[in-house]
Formats: C-alpha cells, structure tokens, sequence
C-alpha cells in the first residue's frame, strides 16, 4: 500500500470506509510527516494531540456506521480562522497569545463532516501578500525547487503555508481564504488545486478581516475533486454573517465528470498582457486545446477594464484594511505596549504589532477614507468595480466559462520582489479582477515550467456557478495529466 | 500626488501608529509610489456610474433586535492584557 501521506482525500476516505486502515493511523501518519517538515515552517501551530483525539473520534463513529463526508480527513487551517482554545495569529505579532473562545462557522462546518485538525498553517500577516514573507512567524518555503538549484522559493500567499503542506503531503487538504487571489496563486505556484467560491458562498464569520467585501474561503488540495468536497462542506448559509447568501450550495461532485462538450469558454484578450512570458502564454494555449478537444468551444471575449483592476484593489482592499484594523488597539486582545497615555498605548502596540506590509496598507487606507480624498480615491475605486464587474456580466452573457493563466511567473525566489510593493502587487493581476466581482475562480496545475517548478490555469465562473467551474477544471486536470511532485514532499528531501 | 513626511505623519496620527522621523521619509517615498500609480485610474469614465457597495444581489436581513449570545464576561475578558473583572483596563484617561 502507498504511503497514507500519497493518497488523494478521495482514496483516503475510501480507504477509511473499508477499513484498510484506521483514521487514527491516517492521522499519525500526518503528524510525523509535519513534524518532519519543520524546515518549510508551513504551521504555525502544530496540534498533533488534537489531531489524533478528533481522528479516534472518527473512528469510533466510522465503527458505529455514522461518518460523516470527510470522517477521519487530516487538514491544515490557516491560521486566519478562529479555532476554539486554539492560538489563532493571522500571522501577526499584535495577536500574541491570542486563543479565540469561538469556533469559525467554516471550521465548525468541516469538523461536523468529520475531519481532523493538523495545525494552523502560516500566511502572509493579516492574509496581506503573495509570497508568505509577511508573516510574523517567518517565511514558508516552497516544497517545490528549480531543476538543478536548490534555492528556497516562495510558496505564494497569503495561503502559502496551507499550499505548502498540501504539496508535501503534510496534510490532504487546507483551508484558505482569497481576498485578491490568496488561494488561488499558492495553489499555482505550489502545484495544486484552489478554489475561491462565489463572494457570500462561505460564511465569514469567525475568519480574521482584512477587506470584508473580497474576503471569502476556500479549499486546496491535490485534485479538483478533493478541493470539491471540502468545499462541499464548507460552505452554506451562516446567519452570523449578514453577506453570506441564503442559497443551498448544489451538489459540486455529482457532474465533475461530466466533461465540457457544448460550453462556450471565454479567453479574454486583455490577459494577454504586454511581457506576459512565452511560457504562461503557451500553457494558456494548450488548455484552449484541451478544452477544445474536450469538445469545448473557445470564445474570444473582452474584459475592458482589466488593467484597472489592481490599482482600484489597492484602493479597496487597504481601506477597508484600515477599518477592520482598527480593533487592534492593545485593549481586549494580543499584544500591549505601554503608554503614558491611551492613545500612546495604542500607537505604540500598533507600531510594534503591525509588520512593514500591514502598516502600508493601514496608512494607504486611512489616506484614501480621509477629509477630502473620499471621494477622489474610494468612491472613484468603487465605480472603476462597477465598470469590472460590467465586464464580466456582459462576458457570462456569451460563455459560461473564462481560461486565464493564474499567476504571470512561476514561484520566485524568496526574498525577491521585498524591496518593490508594486512589482509583488502584480502577482495578482489575473486573479484581482475576479476578486472584485466576488465570482468563483479555480486554479489547478497545468504543466512545469522549463526550469521544472509547476504553473496553473484559472477557471473564472457566473456567480454561484461553482459546479461549472469545477467542472472545466476537472477537464483541464485530466488532460493536463499533471503528476510532477516537488522535492520534498512527507518530510523527506 | 505625492505624500510628504508631514502627511504621513498625519495619517500616521489618525491610524494610531507611531512612526519615527527615519520611517515618516521612507514611507512618504512609498506611499507617493503607490499612489502614483494607482492614479492612472483617473484614465476611467465613471461618469453616471454608481458606486459598487456589494457584489452579492441580496437585501440585508432583518432580524428581531434581540440579545443572541452573551452572559459571558469571563469568555469576553479572558484574552484581555489586563483586565479587572468585570472590565477592561486601560491606561488612566480622566485624571
């Protein structure tokens, strides 16, 4: 039997329900790979004893005939979610300490289906990056490495951890959250599979804000239809989040096979964008081929106001940053430096707790909301979204899906890219425009780059169209016919 | 437009983050950076177009305006830096 670390979440619950082998064991198996792994400093929080008292659980439920859809299913949770008694960071060191009294409704949702709880995977501070270097904790290491050059790489972000551990077989699946493109550009760079539900998919409540408009949570795993099922669970309606729809999530594996004949799929001509390198656009070729072969037809759309989506999300995003970052004032949770006074009590716990990324994005924010820049910057971003989110209506109005590529590059090197905010901004430019619509994205690998490291291609859908997304990608996943593994992988190099 | 040390101090003030003199020059240079570029949204038409508030075609719920959690003030103080049940404690602010 294959290593418990090499099967996909499918087989595994599989092989749970036969009995091959025991969640208990399935767990065990995940810790020591974790604790093996230590070098990609993919968790912040480890909780082998948590996992391995939720896995006996399971088992003594899989024993009484009553598990659940992911009973006995080892994850990673990034640490943006609130988990009960459980240090909860957001990667940041003005949450020290911090232990929430609460679960997240995501989380909640995943341990009622039965799963297990690994850790809590590192992220770029407050989910604000795209390379994991932000963190308070440290920078993740790509388990990934250029052919013949052992350089660490970044893993991506904000999600790198949660993408990094799914990689190395340290976890069957994670949790991540997408504000611009946080799930699906660690999925890319790391070689797996990520998908941002529909904005209001996913409840909310629970996961640390950083700009509650684009916020939204996700599943990562090693296949489309791993990422399908743990999403499955995760989603649904919350009451405790006034945003998260009223809808019943359809069924997301029932038609994941049933292939693309007969869709239109849109490939939009703004993505080509000037240096966009030969080999992203090549990928993106060949999935036009594949989708074409599949029996797909490929659309060529326009999307107008692309280039304008990153600087109208460097508007957005960072104030309502500076809003939702307001609560960390030293009073009711994590750090606090003293003062003489309370406003130097709070000015002094922000400017020690907050990291160089945060504090920019805070300052770019309070900026953009202030006496007299209102209107100029917020309220100019928010119709510059309504000219976006046109776009891609009147796109769904001809397809019924839309093919980028997920990120302009392969992983970089780590380290690279820290000394120009706007150049790490780019990173997001095909995922942002999506984000800002509030539409369903998926990334899944489609091939290696010359140098060997993976590359993705994103999967754009209607609102609440996750089905069709999933399907495309499924289609992509099995013509890609991806199966390059990183360098390290279950804690060994 | 570009963003002198001054205003960053003053935006520095209104976000309750303390700057030093060395970090005021550093970030004005970036955050002018930032904003330049983000300017080239000015290129966009926007006349007559309303301002997106939410992406998500539904009304926000009503709900009856009752209590729906509460009584645990040791739940709500337990990740306090310094409390004294049953409050918070903060620096003196009335002399």
């Amino acid at each position: 039997m294959a290593a418990l670390t090499e099967l996909t979440l499918a087989e595994a619950r599989d092989g749970l329900s036969r009995r091959d082998f025991s969640a208990r064991e399935l767990a065990a198996a995940h810790v020591a790979a974790i604790a093996g792994a230590r070098a990609l400093n993919a968790f912040i929080t480890e909780t082998p004893d948590q996992a391995l008292a939720m896995a006996e659980a399971s088992d003594r439920r899989i024993a009484a005939g009553d598990a659940g859809p992911l009973e006995g299913i080892p994850l990673a949770i990034k640490d943006l979610f609130c988990t009960e008694g459980v240090l909860t960071t957001a990667a940041s060191h003005i949450l020290d300490g911090f232990r929430p009294p609460y679960e997240s409704t995501v989380t909640a949702n995943l341990w009622r289906a039965g799963a297990v709880m690994l850790g809590k995977a590192n992220l770029d501070e407050f989910a604000m990056g795209s390379s994991n270097m932000t963190s308070h904790y440290g920078a993740v290491e790509n388990p990934w490495r250029r052919r013949g050059d052992n350089r660490p790489l970044v893993p991506g972000g904000s999600s790198g951890g949660s993408a990094a551990a799914v990689a190395a077989r340290l976890a069957l699946g994670a949790t991540g959250t997408d504000t611009g493109g946080s799930i699906r550009q660690p999925a890319a760079f790391c070689g797996i599979v990520g998908i941002k539900p529909t904005y209001g998919r996913c409840s909310r409540w629970g996961v640390v804000a950083f700009a509650s408009s684009l916020d939204q949570a996700g599943s990562m795993a090693r296949t489309v239809r791993d990422a399908a099922m743990l999403l499955q669970a995760m989603a649904g309606h919350d009451p405790k989040d006034s945003t998260s729809v009223p809808l019943p999530v359809p069924d997301l594996l029932g038609g994941l096979d049933d292939g693309v004949k007969g869709l239109r799929i849109g490939i939009p001509r703004e993505y080509r964008v000037a240096g966009l390198s030969e080999e992203i656009d090549g990928l993106w070729r060949r999935g036009v081929e594949w989708l074409k072969d599949a029996g797909a037809e490929p659309v060529e759309i326009s999307l107008p106001h692309t280039s304008y989506a990153l600087p109208t999300y460097y508007i957005i995003a960072p104030a309502e940053a500076s809003s939702n970052l307001a609560r960390y004032d030293g009073v009711r949770f994590g750090l606090r430096v003293p003062g003489d006074t309370l406003d130097e009590m709070y000015e002094n716990t922000r400017a020690a707790g907050f990291g160089a990324e945060v504090k920019r994005r805070v300052l770019i924010g309070t900026y953009v909301l202030s006496a007299g820049y209102y209107d100029a910057y917020y309220l100019k971003a928010q119709r510059v979204r309504a000219r976006i989110v046109e776009d891609f209506r009147n796109a769904f109005a001809r397809v019924d899906a839309i093919l980028t590529p997920t990120a302009p590059s392969a992983a970089f090197a780590l380290g690279e890219k820290m000394d120009d905010p706007i150049a790490m901004y780019l990173n997001d430019v095909f995922t942002v425009p999506a984000s800002l619509a509030g539409l369903p994205g998926v990334s899944v690998p489609g091939g290696l780059s010359a140098d060997g490291l993976p590359l993705g291609l994103q999967v754009l859908g209607r609102a609440f169209d996750e089905a069709t997304v999933l399907r495309v990608g499924r289609a992509i996943e099995r013509a890609a016919a991806f199966t390059a593994k990183p360098a390290m992988i279950g804690g060994r190099a | 437009m570009a963003i002198d040390p001054k205003t960053v101090a003053h935006i520095a003030t209104l976000a309750r983050i303390k700057v030093t003199e060395a970090e005021k020059s550093a970030l004005a240079g970036e955050l002018s950076n930032i904003m330049r570029w983000i300017e080239q949204l000015d290129a966009v038409d926007t006349s007559g177009v309303e301002p997106v508030s939410s992406v998500v075609d539904a009304v926000l719920p009503w709900r009856e305006d009752v209590v729906t959690a509460g009584g645990h003030p040791e739940q709500v103080l337990a990740n306090a830096p310094q409390a004294v049940p049953p409050f918070f404690a903060v620096p003196k602010v009335v002399e």
